[in-house]
């Protein structure tokens, strides 16, 4: 009958109404500023450096190889490598960037940068709300504010934290095996020589 | 009260003289709809609140309307004559001739000598009645007249949407039809009512 | 008690015109009459526009504006402000007389309107014999202003909106007008406080309002729906239709200009519906006598928010009707209803009251309203789609 369709329509909108203030499924509207909608577990907004430990100078992982500057498509990334070198996390002497800045008024969050990285040190930040009154300045983040804790990383990408934490673990490993394994090569190499010249020197080559 | 009438009188004369002698066609138009609201204003100030009332609705409500529809079909907006031409004097003088001589024949006739009686205070309720028992062939008459205008209009704009239908299909793009499509729906659905 | 609260603004304007001196008097009594009414229905205004899209959000799953004063009820005020301030823009080509005369011949007519609707008892503030009619000729003069605001913007879309709002508007006077006849016939009077006069006896369990009679309460329906078309209310509100020719013929019009377009538009819709409660439902009357302590103007108060809400309910609800959909509804449902609704009012008033004439005026009502909803719901009957060339 003509006006049905109206009523039910009617009797619809009523409920929403109602509804909207009684139950959570019928006004899902969140409140900006106050609330935040969770963020994906693969969001991504811009770079950051990661540091291990509390110190960011010291426990940066970078070593400004540079490539994700060089990999950069719209060349956001301005990297000025130092000019001694300091100990990294493997105990080994590597460079560190003097200066690293991002533009992100330019960068376009490809990620590249992220993937290219050898030594798990740029991943990308889900902060968002980076708005500046200065277009230039305000713009061009700079060491500090780019390097962050890896607990922070834990925190936003829990998975990817632990992928990397489990590569450089295994890196380190690695590290410390050969070392071990120089160690006991030099051992062996010294008790044999210590030990009369009759073993052959092939156990020297076992590495 | 004199000044109301003063100011109803000069308000309506002024739209008058502006519907005459104003150069854009629309402006004409809404000048003259000021007109009959200042009309309206003389019906109510003699009392006569339903002429006066019927005036506004009929008038200002649909007649301007009708009139403004008209100018806009006919894109006829700028007129390019000026405004006082050779034959205005001789016009003027005509003019004032023939208001003199009505003028002096209604002051002299006795007509104008007779005491008025007091006017009735005529209610709605009175124009009711006499309506449906005086003058009731002249109502049903006008009811008729009323409804062959409209059946007519409805004839031909029929006819010339199914013209303009036939016809190639740039007539109808230099042509602002909306009007006539907006007051009568497509004939697909209307057919022949 | 319950009598001086009802008439209390009354004493007030007469003690106020009695401090006046005497050659003041009359003009302070009009003053005083007219003042209220400037007062309280552009304040209104002001609520229901915060009230219209709180609601409107609710309806649609979100907050309405929650932020500007508690619970966002002082956005009226952001929205005066930023009205006031914002550049006049006036375009170039523009008949600049018109363009600065169309507001006002918007909104004038909407106010002035007020002037024969009864508030409460012995609150009206012109008593004319021909009330209604005085009502529904001011109502028609907004035509002339949607006319003005369209033809001086010279924009096509400007003038589109106009036209398509103007053969709206007058295609739903008639309706609405026929409708409210019905009342006329069974009061016996032009006059509105009369029709309120008359609808204030309690026979039965039910108060005399009209709208409790099988004609009342199709004319108050029909009514209804044309006082959402004559408002540019959705669903009628093609002309401004707001996601398609985005303000209709109010397109060029910014600022305050704009401001009193929707001013005059939402007066418009208070007075309308201010009569339909004074034609149906009872004016000022209470609905059961036991309540008739609450004041007169207390209850034509709460009927106009009640109908206000219903408004935005609609409005919240229904789709935009096309143009065409709108003028078949208008002349081929709606006029025959309302003619076929006079003719039930008048078997009212003849048969005697009793089971008879509910049966007999209810078969009338309804039995066209069917058939012709039935005739218009099945011309659009379309059959299913063939392909050429995809399957």
């Amino acid at each position: 009958m003509l006006g049905e369709g109206i009523i039910k329509g009617m009797g619809e909108t009523a409920r929403n109404f109602l509804g909207s203030y009684v139950s959570k499924k019928r006004l899902t509207t969140l409140q900006y500023p106050e609330e935040r909608a969770p963020q994906f577990p693969n969001a991504r907004q811009f770079p950051f450096l990661v540091y291990d430990g509390e110190d960011p100078e010291q426990g940066l992982r970078c070593v400004s190889c540079q490539i994700c500057e060089k990999e950069c498509p719209p060349k956001c990334i301005y990297i000025v490598k130092s000019k001694d070198k300091r100990v990294d996390y493997k105990g080994q002497m590597q460079f560190y960037p003097a200066t690293f800045n991002i533009d992100i008024s330019v960068c376009m969050s490809c990620q590249i940068c992220v993937e290219v990285c050898p030594f798990e040190s740029i991943k990308m930040d889900t902060e968002f709300e980076l708005s500046s009154t200065d277009r230039f300045a305000g713009l061009l983040v700079r060491k500090p504010q780019l390097a962050k804790s890896n607990d922070h990383y834990r925190k936003i990408h829990p998975h990817d934290a632990a992928e990397s934490d489990a590569a450089l673990a295994a890196e380190v490993a690695k590290v410390q095996a050969k070392a071990k394994a120089d160690a006991e090569a030099k051992a062996k190499a010294a008790a044999a020589k210590v030990a009369p010249a009759a073993p052959p020197p092939e156990a020297t080559l076992a590495k | 009260m004199p000044l109301t009438f003063t100011i109803i009188a000069i308000v309506t004369i002024a739209c008058a003289v502006a519907a005459l002698s104003l150069r854009n066609l629309v402006h004409c138009a809404l000048a003259l709809s000021g007109t009959f609201v200042g009309l309206a204003g003389v019906y109510l100030q003699l009392g006569a609140q339903f002429v006066g009332l019927a005036q506004v609705l009929v008038y200002v409500g649909a007649v301007s309307i009708l009139v403004v529809f008209a100018i806009l079909l006919t894109r006829n907006d700028q007129s390019t004559d000026a405004l006082f031409s050779k034959a205005t004097f001789a016009s003027i003088g005509v003019t004032v001739a023939v208001l003199g001589v009505l003028i002096w024949a209604i002051v002299k006739s006795p007509a104008v000598k007779k005491t008025l009686p007091p006017a009735p205070a005529p209610s709605v309720k009175s124009i009711g009645d006499s309506l449906m028992t005086n003058c009731v062939l002249p109502l049903e008459v006008m009811a008729l007249l009323l409804t062959a205008a409209l059946i007519g209009a409805v004839i031909i704009a029929m006819q010339n949407q199914s013209k303009t239908k036939m016809e190639d299909g740039e007539s109808k793009m230099d042509k602002p039809s909306e009007p006539s499509s907006i007051l009568h729906p497509p004939s697909s659905q209307g057919g022949s009512k | 008690m319950t009598e001086a609260l009802d008439q209390i603004f009354v004493t007030l304007k007469h003690w106020l015109v009695s401090l006046c001196p005497a050659e003041f008097q009359v003009l302070a009594s009009i003053v005083l009459s007219v003042a209220p009414i400037l007062m309280v229905f552009p304040g209104l205004f002001a609520l229901v526009t915060v009230i219209e899209r709180k609601g409107l959000g609710r309806i649609q799953n979100r907050y309405g504006p929650n932020r500007v004063g508690p619970f966002g009820f002082l956005q009226f005020v952001a929205d005066g402000i930023k009205a006031l301030i914002k550049e006049d823009v006036v375009p170039r080509r523009a008949d600049k007389v018109i363009h600065f005369l169309a507001p006002l011949a918007l909104v004038l007519p909407c106010v002035v309107v007020y002037a024969v609707l009864p508030f409460g008892r012995n609150m009206t503030l012109t008593e004319l014999d021909a009330g209604l009619l005085f009502f529904f000729a001011v109502g028609a003069s907004t035509e002339l202003a949607v006319f003005m605001a369209g033809w001086s913007s010279r924009n096509k879309y400007s003038l589109f909106g106009a036209m398509r709002a103007i053969a709206q508007m007058i295609s739903y006077e008639i309706p609405l007008i026929l409708s409210a006849v019905s009342v006329v016939m069974i009061a016996g009077s032009l006059s509105l406080p009369k029709i309120v006069a008359a609808q204030g006896t309690y026979g039965g369990w039910l108060p005399d309002w009209f709208v409790f009679t099988p004609w009342g309460l199709a004319g108050f329906l029909l009514f209804m729906i044309a006082a959402s078309a004559e408002s540019n209310r959705a669903p009628f509100d093609l002309p401004e239709g707001e996601s398609e020719i985005i303000a209709g013929y109010y397109i060029e019009y910014s600022g305050f200009k704009f401001a009193l377009f929707f001013l005059g538009e939402y007066l418009g819709l208070f007075a309308i519906s201010g009569l339909a409660i004074t034609l149906f439902l009872g004016g000022w009357n209470a609905p059961l006598e036991s309540l008739a302590w609450i004041p007169s103007w207390a209850w034509f108060f709460t009927k106009l928010i009640a109908l206000i809400l219903l408004f935005i309910w609609t409005r919240g609800t229904l789709p935009r009707l096309r143009q065409d959909q709108l003028m078949n509804f208008a002349w081929k449902f709606m006029l025959p209803l309302t003619l076929i609704n006079l003719v039930a009012a008048a078997l009212w008033h003849y048969i005697p009251a009793g089971f008879t004439r509910w049966f007999m005026c209810g078969l009338m009502v309804v039995g066209p309203y069917c058939l012709l909803g039935r005739g218009i719901a099945g011309k659009d009957k379309t059959s299913k789609r063939v392909y050429r060339f995809a399957d």
